[in-house]
This record gives C-alpha cells, sequence and structure tokens, in this order.
C-alpha cells in the first residue's frame, strides 16, 4: 500500500468516525411520523407479510412458467395492485383474513403442484390477485389524502420483489433447486391452511 | 492486488459505519408479533415426539429415494397444515397421542427395514401420520400470536426437520450409511414405543 493510498484511507475512516459519532435525535415512533407516502408504500409492502408472501410466492410461481409469464406479471401485477388500491380508497373493503388466506393456499399450491399454467391464465390470476390485495390495502388507507403517493411506492416495490425473485427463478435448472422452490410453494400453502384456520376459528 | 485490496479495505470500513449507524428504535411493536414467528419456529421442536416422526419422514424419502424424496417433504407440510386447522376449528379427533407415537413407531420401522411400499402407499401412510402431527400443534396454538409468522415459523421448522432427516438420509449411497439408516430407524421405533407407553401409562 502506497504512502497517499495510506492517506487516502485514514481520511475515510476518520470521516467515518465523525460520521458514526454525529448526534441523533432517537425518533422511537415511526409510526405516528411517517416516511413520507412513497416510502410509507415501499415499506408497507416490506414490513407485511400478508401482502409480501403472495408476492414473492406469485413470483416464483412466474418464475417457474418461464420468462413470458414473468414479464407478464412482472407489469400486470404492480398495474393491478395500483388500480386496486385506488379502487379501495373509494370503496368500503372489509378486511377478509379468511379470502387473504386463499392467496396463499391458491398461489402456494400451484407453485408444489408445478402446476402448467397457460400465459392467459397466469395473467389474469396476476391481475387478480393483485387487484385483491391492493383493494384491501387502498381501504386502509382512504383517509389519507397522499393515498395515490403510497400506492406508488407499494406498486414500485412489488415490481422489484417481482423482479428479484423471478429472475432467481428462471435461470434454475438443477433438479434439487426446482424441487426447493416447490417445496417453498407447499409452505405457503400449508400456512394458508394454518391462517384460515385461525381466520375460522 | 494493491487496488483490490484497498477496495476491500473501503468496503469494509462503510459496511462497519453502516452497521454501527445509530438506527431509529422502534421501542413498540404489535402484540405478540415480535415473538410470533419465534415461538412458531420453536413449536415443532419443543416435543422429541414431533422431531423424530419428522426425521424419520426425512430419512425415509432419502431411502425410497427419487420421487419420495420430494414428494413427501411437498406433501407433509399441506397434510399436517390440514390436521392444523381442524386443530384450530377445534374439530374432534380421537387417538391424537396414540396416532402421534404409532407413527414414530410405523416410520421408524419402515427406516429400519427399508420398506419400499409404491410411492401413493408411502405418501398417504406419511399424509395420515401428518394429520395428527398437524392436530396436536393447531389444537396447541397460544392465543395472542400473530397467525400469519406463527404459522410461517412453524411450517418453516417443520420443513427444516424434514431436510435435516434428508440431510442424514444422503448418506445411504455407501454400505455403511445403509446400516447406520437401519440402526437409526430402530431407535425411532424405540421411542416410539417410549411415547406409547407413555400415552397409556
Amino acid at each position: 500500500m502506497t504512502r497517499s493510498s495510506r492517506h487516502r484511507l485514514a481520511i475515510t475512516f476518520a470521516a467515518a468516525l465523525l460520521f458514526l459519532l454525529l448526534p441523533l435525535r432517537a425518533e422511537a415512533h415511526l409510526p405516528t411520523i411517517g416516511l413520507g407516502p412513497v416510502y410509507d408504500g415501499i415499506f408497507h409492502l416490506l414490513l407485511s407479510p400478508e401482502d409480501l408472501i403472495p408476492v414473492i410466492a406469485l413470483a416464483l410461481f412466474a418464475g417457474q412458467r418461464g420468462t413470458g409469464s414473468s414479464r407478464r406479471v412482472l407489469w400486470i401485477l404492480p398495474v393491478a395492485w395500483f388500480a386496486g388500491g385506488l379502487t379501495g380508497m373509494f370503496i368500503a373493503t372489509p378486511r377478509a383474513s379468511a379470502l387473504t388466506c386463499l392467496s396463499f393456499l391458491l398461489v402456494g399450491g400451484l407453485i408444489a403442484a408445478n402446476a402448467k399454467l397457460s400465459l392467459p391464465l397466469t395473467t389474469a390470476l396476476a391481475a387478480i390477485l393483485g387487484f385483491f390485495h391492493g383493494c384491501l390495502n387502498g381501504s386502509g388507507i382512504n383517509r389519507f389524502n397522499d393515498g395515490a403517493y403510497f400506492l406508488l411506492g407499494l406498486a414500485l416495490s412489488v415490481f422489484v420483489v417481482v423482479a428479484l425473485f423471478t429472475s432467481f427463478v428462471i435461470p434454475l435448472r438443477r433438479q434439487w433447486t426446482l424441487i426447493v422452490v416447490r417445496v417453498a410453494g407447499s409452505w405457503v400453502a400449508a400456512s394458508g391452511l394454518l391462517m384460515l384456520g385461525w381466520a375460522l376459528r | 492486488m494493491k487496488a483490490s485490496k484497498e477496495i476491500t479495505t473501503r468496503f469494509a470500513i462503510t459496511l462497519l459505519t453502516l452497521l454501527l449507524y445509530a438506527q431509529a428504535v422502534e421501542a413498540h411493536v404489535h402484540k405478540g408479533e415480535a415473538v410470533s414467528f419465534l415461538s412458531g419456529l420453536k413449536h415443532p421442536i419443543s416435543g422429541l415426539d414431533h422431531v423424530v416422526a419428522m426425521i424419520a419422514v426425512g430419512l425415509w424419502g432419502a431411502q425410497l429415494g427419487a420421487p419420495a424424496i420430494w414428494v413427501l417433504p411437498v406433501a407433509f407440510p399441506m397434510v399436517m397444515a390440514f390436521g392444523g386447522m381442524l386443530g384450530l376449528l377445534g374439530v374432534p379427533l380421537p387417538g391424537m397421542e396414540i396416532g402421534i407415537a404409532a407413527s414414530a413407531i410405523l416410520l421408524g420401522a419402515a427406516v429400519m427395514m427399508e420398506l419400499r411400499p409404491p410411492i401413493a402407499l408411502a405418501a398417504t401412510l406419511v399424509g395420515f401420520f401428518a394429520i395428527f402431527h398437524g392436530y396436536a400443534h393447531g389444537s396447541e396454538l397460544p392465543p395472542g400470536e400473530s397467525g400469519l409468522l406463527y404459522s410461517l415459523g412453524f411450517v418453516m421448522a417443520t420443513g427444516c426437520l424434514h431436510a435435516v432427516g434428508i440431510s442424514i438420509g444422503l448418506v445411504h449411497r455407501w454400505n455403511w450409511g445403509q446400516r447406520w439408516l437401519r440402526v437409526a430407524g430402530a431407535a425411532i421405533t424405540l421411542a416410539g414405543i417410549f411415547f406409547m407407553w407413555k400415552v397409556f401409562a
């Protein structure tokens, strides 16, 4: 290591140390201050397993079905989610936890069975699932004026999650890796069944 | 090489800075949510009767080879969750403890004798016992937990127990491994006899 690079590293280290020592206010109550509507939407998906898991599951299923289905789901799901959210903002939707479980069961079951769904059916599934979950989200945010920005953040994060997981599954070729995806689907379906029992309890 | 070392050092400093960066404290999580996943994860491994039966399923699957090695771990969580749903709904299932003990005896015996029934019969047998295990879990689920996170943890822990069984069962490719698997099957059968004795004692 040369003298100049050592010097640069020392400066970087000192800057990092100063940055760490910077006093920050502890903002412990994020639910009251929020992060702004777009970031709230993004984080809503990442922090809500009842929405995140169906998105991941649908991405895994689309990945199983190949590039064509994945490309279709990548665009249809966020758009349907956004449309459903806008609809949900204006109509009263009950918190249908039993119906949420059905989306787990349906998509998880399709992955576990490695169902050979056609492209139009996969598209319809993505549209219905996105619209339904979006509607549920939208009905919860209709009190806020900037709900559309929240939904925009939500749809963006749906897009990113689908892109990440489909691109993870599509290149899989080895038999055991394909089985791991199916096992993951069976776990999603099993969780859906248990949640259904929980909801109907 | 020097340049790559410098890049690595810079990367390490940045990573350390980010890790040590003061984050806002989210102290008030919803009731039960912080522990639900972990308590779900812990539940299947808290009882030895469940643990040995799940591992036996994995061992047997590994002995049987494809397609049983993946059919059993895909089917078991879904059938077990169905049993869990029955337990949650309070549907009566007589002889639950006997069914669980019998599962250890029979699955252990199948591993010990390296039985090779048709895949449909093996899946039916495993599925039948999965209902008893799921029912026991479902009827014991504590109130006040997040249903989804608990269910996820619970299903994932069961799946991981199967994976442990399958991983151990991979020694089946060697002669010494086949002998040790049979010994493990005998041990599981003995454990099952002990559980059965406890039921009637």
